[in-house]
This record gives structure tokens, C-alpha cells and sequence, in this order.
């Protein structure tokens, strides 16, 4: 009991204060939040298109954008870039409402996730229950999810929660790009959700398919599944972008923390 | 290895396939037989069907540890049917499985032929259970074993299970609590990656390697590479091959450092569990400052790696390290010390040595039953052949065992990488690895956290994989989880599942 208690004094407390506090200390390898500066492109160009694993890069009217619901942040773009136009920052923030939000443009404001609104919001600001199916998942964003339960990040402090049950909770957390042999438990996972109920995607391959996107064996994510009210994008997500991306859903990121966090 | 009519090669190497064995069935089913019961490994064991062929080619990688060297050879079905190895070399049986599901071809005698990942027929028309073309295939539906006798019951866990963790379906008969059986049906997870990567490499296959297990990213990419440089004829610079191997064993260190905090949490020691479970991310984020990823994405590529360390950024992986590895250190001791976790670890969930060697498990779980196998040491490549660390085992077999093992390991990898920080060879990280050989074979064989993973690979006349195998350790193991149970407590499956913590995407692909 001695050692146990002594252990317990030396390893100290390891939460971090996420939202509130100083910004958080991320590697200065990360690939977040990419940034696009569409006015140095050479004119013609296509590298970074054509070495994109998942098509996350197009260019349509408005030129040139960044799909982050298809992208592996994996830099093969900025290391196709003749001229330093793509740049990954190290900004963990990523998670937004709607599909379109995850498209990244030149010069155009990021829209982060708005919080849920009216009863929506009441019943769920304080106390979210969530139930997580991996659905051709490959353990890497399960074990992230998984990491909000440890000390470090410590999910129950704001009231949320992975529950054994779909009967016990308020929505689900899909990773994996639906495979064909998990499409029917989702979508009986999903009907045993009381309503009214959530649905969040995590990773690249849950939003988009990601690298899998087309093939037979799987069904492109769960975007057109069934009605997704937080994308949280990655390959897999940082726990802290999961983390981030729950609380702007549960209004629990203010403007304050926001501009403590990154400031300009 | 008696050569018995295969042909020899290493792992790393590339043979024309115009070189490999082809044998008569009943001698490839003999020497296949006979090899395994000499004490060699079957590191993969598959189908192919060449191009413009309606026949079935059966290729056999086995492995003798004594020798390092691999045994290759083929044979051609000559019918949709052939005598199943498995009632003699029990190690294939799940092999065997895949063989029938994907290609269509039974094994006569086969004692339990069912489905592996519960899809149709890669040859169209050919189905090993008879089952028409347009008929559906539900995940699931199968003939599982059934106990019958009073007071015998049948509890079914899954796919969705309780905790955040991939689906799975486990089928126990029971009498009382005791098991006295317990069936594993996978294939939930199946995302067809072995068929995507038939005609690459492309852009998109070295991003598909490290999701095959997405925890065992630089295992499965290590391995990819070798392949590549295998059939490409080049190796990747040193200084490649030593930063490979730290990130392999940052990723032992990790996983299993979450392990051991899993197995404390199952039977209520949360002191440990909560330490470890942070400590995971400890190694995790060194990984990451290593290459900006917790899973080291794009960390390895064909030709060398990706990211290089300067002296300052080697000094803070040190020292980062360096703590972490106290901190577990002092967290393990507490579960080595506490009477209440060793009553619940010792003589759970116990594998024999024979079982074990029948099943031919790999890493860890085989190791804890006292069979002496780690690819590092025995087909060693990049920096291994130069630097290795020792090879960690135990012979109780228990759940105990497969904890202690990890400890061992995560005291020895830390090690290996200090060595391996404080003597970088200097020098460029990547050398293109240029086009591939064609008509080749080429195998690599890479010891990852959970055990050997397997790829081969086999390029057509123009250089593109025609076929490529991936053999995850899991593949090996989970009969090993099932047969962990006989007699147990059904409420210590969680705890003996916790114990192997084997994949379920890297087995479904
Ligand atoms: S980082 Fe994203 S956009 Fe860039 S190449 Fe990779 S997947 Fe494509
Ligand atoms: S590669 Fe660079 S310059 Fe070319 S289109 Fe892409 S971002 Fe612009």
C-alpha cells in the first residue's frame, strides 16, 4: 500500500487543463489544420494533385482546394509543391458541423464546429453519453478515442463518456470506412439510440472512405449513411483535435479559450 | 532445412518465379507436412491464380530458424478441390480458409472448413461451399460448433462490443462458467487490401500498409519496404535502416505499455493502469516527434524514411525516453508486487508449449509459452543484423507469462534504442528505390509488437504486384486465444482476450 501510495505521489498529476490554460505543446512535426496560399501556384500546375493518395486535392471555379474529409495529412502534397504553397500548421483544431465545412481554401477562414443549439444543447451540454462503433476501423482512431479516458485527457470532467450500450446513449461514434460486413450492426447500433441522438464521424475513412473510397468491400464512410452531426478529420485524428472537436459541440470552447489558444 | 525439393531463399531477397519449385500436389502437401513437423515455421501459405489461367496455384512460404532461410515452392490444383493438409500440420487450418474462400477450392477433410471474412469468390463461379453467384453472404452466418448436453449453454458476445474496440463475434459453450469451448468468427473488418494492391505499387500502397493493422504501422510499412527494395534490388541507406528500428521499437514499447496498463485495469489494479495508460501516450508522442505522427504515417517508404533526427532533436528523444521508461519501470513493479493482479494473472488462461508449437503462434504469445521464436533474431534484416536486443521468453503460458514477456521486451527495446540514438550511423536517409523486378518473388518477414509479420509479394512481366499475401501475426494467434479458454472461466475471457490483444483488422484485411 506504501509503494502504491508513494508511486501515486511521484507520478504526480498529469491532466492537462484543455480548454482552459496555456496552448497546448504539440510536436512541431504535426500536420493540423493545412494552409493554402493559392497565389504562389505556378500557373498549369497539377503535382500536387496528381501525388495525393485519396483525391483530397481539386480545383474546381473558386480554384484550388483541400478536401480534409479525404486527407491523410501525410504531406505528399507539400513535398510535390514547387513553391511552398501547401504548409501544414500545427493547429489541432479541425472538427466542424457540416461536410462542406472540411473543404480548405486559399485565404478563406476555417468554419470550426458551432455548438449544438436549444434542447438539443440542454440535454446534452452537460452530460453526453456516447457509444463508439468501429466499422472497418483500424484501431488507430479507436485508440485514440480511447486515450480520452486516460488521466491525461480525462473526458469525464466535462460529462461525457463511452458507455457499454447503445440503449444508454445519446449517440454514436463511427471509425472505419463502413465495411460492407458492419453496415447492418451500425445501423442497428444507430436504432437503438434513444432519440434524440448524435452521429460523429472520426477519421478519414469514416467521413470519406479515405484510401478505400470505391471499393466494393466497403461503403465510403458513413457521410451518406446516416445524418452526421460533427466530422472530426484525421488519419487518424490527435486526441486533443477529438477532444476540441466534442467540446465546440457541447459549447464548451468560448471565444476566450479560443483566442488564448492560438493567438494571432 | 532439408530442402525437400523447395527452393532456398532469405527473407529480403527476390527469386524469379521462374525458379520456384513446382511440385506435384501430393509432394508440395507432403514436404509441407513433413518440414512442419520437423519444426518449421509456415509463414504464409496462399493462393494465386495466374493470368490467363482457370487453375489455382497454391505457394508455400516456410521458415526454419535455425538457418534463416525460407523454403518457397508451388503447385497447381488441378481441380476445385485437393486433400486438406490441416488433419496432419495443424497450423495451416486457417490458411487453408482463406485459400477456400477466396479462391473458390476445397480442402477434402478439412475439420472445420467455415468462412474467414464472409465474402464471395475471387474466381467468379467457383465457390467452395456451393453457394450461387448472386447469393448473399451474411458476416456471420455459419455452422459453429455446438456442445450438446444438459445444462450445457451457449453464450454469443459481439460483433459491437462493449468497450471502444473493433468487432468480433465469440461464440462459448458453456457449462456453469466453465468453458468448454469457445469459437472466434471474424471477418467484420474486411476491407478487401489485399486485392487493392494487386497492379500497384501506386500512390496510394504505401499509405494502405500502415492501416492494414493501424497499430502496427511501422511493422506493417517495414515490411512493405523490404519487399520493395527486395524486388527493386537496392537497400536503403543505414541511417534509414537505424531509424526504422527505433520507430519498430517505439511502437513494441507503446502497445505494449498499453497492454500491460489494460491487463492491470481488467482485474481492478488502476494505479498501473491509469500510469500506463498515460506512459502509452508518452512513447506515442515520440513516435510523433520523430515524424509529426502518434503512429509514425509516413515515418517509412520505400528507399529509407522520411524524416531524419538532428543531434538536438536525438538529445530530447533520449531524455523523453529516458523518463518514460522510469515511469513504467515503477508502475510495472507495483503489478509485479501486488499478491491480488499474480493470483489473477498466474495459471489463467494457460497455452502449452505443444499447443503453441501445433499452432505455430508467433511473438509475445508464443514466446510466453516457452517456444523461442522473434524474427529480429532469426531472419534478421536492416539494423538487426548488426544490433539486436535479446530475446525475451517465459514458459508458464498464462496470462502472467504474456504480461511478463512484454515487460521484458519493453525493458530491452528501450535499451536498444538508447544504443541505437547514441550511435546513428551518419549519412543520407533515402536511396530511390527504383523500379521492381519483374516476373520476381520476394518475401520479407519483420517482427512487430504482436509477432512476425509476413508479406510476399509477386510481380507479372511488367514489374506490378500480381498477387501480394500479407500474413498478420494475428492470423497465427487467435486459434491460440480460443484455445486459452478450454476450461477457463467465462469471466475470464476478458482478461485472456486482454492478454493477446490481436488484431482484428489486420486478420480481416
Ligand atoms: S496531405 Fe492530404 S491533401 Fe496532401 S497529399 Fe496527403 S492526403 Fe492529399
Ligand atoms: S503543387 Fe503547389 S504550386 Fe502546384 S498547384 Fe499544387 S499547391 Fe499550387
Amino acid at each position: 500500500m506504501f509503494r502504491i501510495l508513494r508511486e501515486r505521489f511521484r507520478q504526480g498529476k498529469r491532466t492537462i487543463p484543455y480548454p482552459a490554460g496555456a496552448p497546448p505543446v504539440l510536436p512541431d512535426r504535426l500536420r493540423g489544420l493545412p494552409v493554402l496560399d493559392e497565389s504562389r501556384c505556378r500557373a498549369g500546375c497539377q503535382e500536387c494533385l496528381t501525388a495525393c493518395p485519396t483525391d483530397a486535392l481539386f480545383q474546381d471555379g473558386q480554384g484550388l482546394a483541400l478536401d480534409l474529409g479525404r486527407c491523410l495529412f501525410c504531406g505528399e502534397c507539400t513535398a510535390a509543391c514547387p513553391t511552398g504553397s501547401i504548409q501544414f500548421s500545427t493547429d489541432h483544431r479541425l472538427a466542424v458541423r457540416a461536410r462542406e465545412d472540411l473543404v480548405v481554401r486559399s485565404g478563406r477562414e476555417y468554419a470550426l464546429a458551432r455548438s449544438l443549439e436549444g434542447e438539443m444543447l440542454r440535454l446534452f451540454g452537460r452530460s453526453l453519453k456516447l457509444r463508439q462503433v468501429s466499422a472497418g476501423g483500424n484501431a488507430a482512431e479507436e485508440a485514440d478515442l480511447n486515450v480520452l479516458g486516460t488521466v491525461v485527457f480525462d473526458l469525464g470532467r466535462f460529462g461525457i463518456q463511452f458507455v457499454a450500450s447503445p440503449r444508454h446513449a445519446d449517440g454514436i461514434v463511427v471509425t472505419g470506412p463502413v465495411s460492407e460486413n458492419m453496415k447492418q450492426a451500425l445501423f442497428t447500433t444507430h436504432a437503438a439510440v434513444p432519440a434524440p441522438k448524435l452521429v460523429i464521424a472520426v477519421g478519414a475513412e469514416a467521413i470519406s472512405g479515405g484510401l478505400f473510397r470505391g471499393r466494393s468491400e466497403v461503403n465510403d464512410g458513413v457521410t451518406d449513411l446516416l445524418p452526421v452531426d460533427l466530422y472530426i478529420p484525421g488519419w487518424p485524428p490527435h486526441p486533443l483535435t477529438i477532444l476540441d472537436g466534442l467540446l465546440r459541440l457541447l459549447g464548451r470552447i468560448d471565444a476566450r479559450d479560443a483566442a488564448r489558444m492560438h493567438p494571432r | 532445412m532439408n530442402t525437400s525439393g523447395l527452393t532456398l531463399t532469405r527473407a529480403g531477397q527476390a527469386i524469379p518465379r521462374g525458379s520456384i519449385a513446382a511440385l506435384p500436389f501430393a509432394d508440395f502437401r507432403r514436404v509441407v507436412i513433413d518440414q512442419a513437423r520437423e519444426g518449421l515455421a509456415v509463414a504464409a501459405l496462399f493462393g494465386d491464380v495466374p493470368a490467363g489461367s482457370e487453375r489455382v496455384d497454391l505457394y508455400v512460404v516456410l521458415a526454419d530458424r535455425e538457418s534463416s532461410r525460407l523454403g518457397v515452392g508451388k503447385t497447381t490444383l488441378e481441380l476445385d478441390a485437393f486433400a486438406s493438409l490441416t488433419p496432419d500440420c495443424a497450423r495451416v487450418h486457417l490458411f487453408e480458409r482463406e485459400i477456400a474462400e477466396q479462391y473458390g477450392v476445397r480442402p477434402e477433410g478439412h475439420p472445420w472448413l467455415k468462412p474467414v471474412r464472409f465474402h464471395g469468390s475471387y474466381r467468379s463461379g467457383h465457390d467452395a461451399w456451393g453457394r450461387g453467384p448472386g447469393e448473399p453472404i451474411v458476416v456471420g452466418v455459419t455452422d459453429f460448433f455446438r456442445v450438446e448436453g444438459e445444462e450445457i449453454h451457449e453464450v454469443a458476445v459481439g460483433p459491437v462490443h462493449a468497450g471502444v474496440i473493433e468487432p468480433g463475434h465469440f461464440r462459448f459453450q458453456c457449462h456453469g462458467e466453465q468453458v468448454f469451448h469457445l469459437e472466434i468468427s471474424l471477418g467484420y473488418q474486411h476491407r478487401g487490401i489485399e486485392r487493392s494492391l494487386v497492379g500497384g505499387p501506386d500512390k496510394k500502397t504505401a499509405h494502405l500498409m500502415e492501416v492494414v493493422a493501424g497499430d502496427t504501422s511501422i511493422g506493417h510499412a517495414t515490411a512493405y519496404c523490404r519487399v520493395v527494395e527486395a524486388l527493386a534490388g537496392r537497400q536503403p541507406p543505414i541511417r534509414a535502416d537505424a531509424l526504422r528500428a527505433i520507430a519498430l521499437e517505439l511502437e513494441r514499447l507503446a502497445n505494449h505499455t498499453g497492454d500491460l496498463g489494460a491487463l492491470a485495469g481488467d482485474v481492478g489494479f488502476l494505479p498501473t493502469a491509469s500510469y500506463c495508460g498515460r506512459l502509452r501516450g508518452d512513447f506515442l508522442n515520440l513516435t510523433a516527434l520523430i515524424c509529426g505522427s502518434r503512429f509514425g504515417r509516413g515515418m517509412v517508404r520505400p528507399g529509407g524514411v522520411r524524416f531524419d533526427v538532428e543531434p538536438s532533436r536525438v538529445e530530447e528523444c533520449s531524455k523523453r525516453l529516458k523518463k518514460a521508461l522510469r515511469d513504467v519501470t515503477t508502475a510495472v513493479d507495483l503489478l509485479w508486487n501486488s499478491s491480488s493482479v499474480q493470483a489473477r494473472f498466474e495459471g489463467t488462461g494457460t497455452v502449452s508449449l505443444e499447443v503453441a508449437t501445433d499452432l505455430g503462434l508467433v511473438g509475445p504469445a508464443a514466446r510466453a509459452c516457452g517456444l523461442e521464436c522473434d524474427s529480429r533474431r532469426d531472419f534478421p534484416s536492416g539494423i538487426y543484423r548488426f544490433a539486436q536486443a535479446p530475446i525475451s521468453s517465459w514458459n508458464t503460458g498464462d496470462v502472467f507469462a504474456r504480461a511478463y514477456v512484454r515487460w521484458l521486451e519493453i525493458e530491452r527495446s528501450a535499451a536498444f534504442i538508447m544504443d541505437q540514438l547514441q550511435s546513428l550511423p551518419d549519412g543520407p536517409i533515402e536511396a530511390p528505390a527504383g523500379a521492381l523486378r519483374p516476373d520476381h518473388l520476394a518475401i520479407s518477414l519483420v517482427e512487430g509488437w504482436r509477432g512476425e509479420i509476413c508479406h510476399v509479394a509477386l510481380t507479372d512481366h511488367a514489374g506490378r504486384f500480381a498477387r501480394y499475401k500479407i500474413v498478420d501475426p494475428s492470423f497465427h494467434n487467435w486459434m491460440g486465444l480460443a484455445m486459452a479458454l478450454r476450461d477457463e472461466q467465462i469471466s475470464d475471457f476478458p482478461l485472456c482476450n486482454k492478454s493477446f490483444n490481436l488484431s482484428y483488422c489486420g486478420h480481416d484485411l
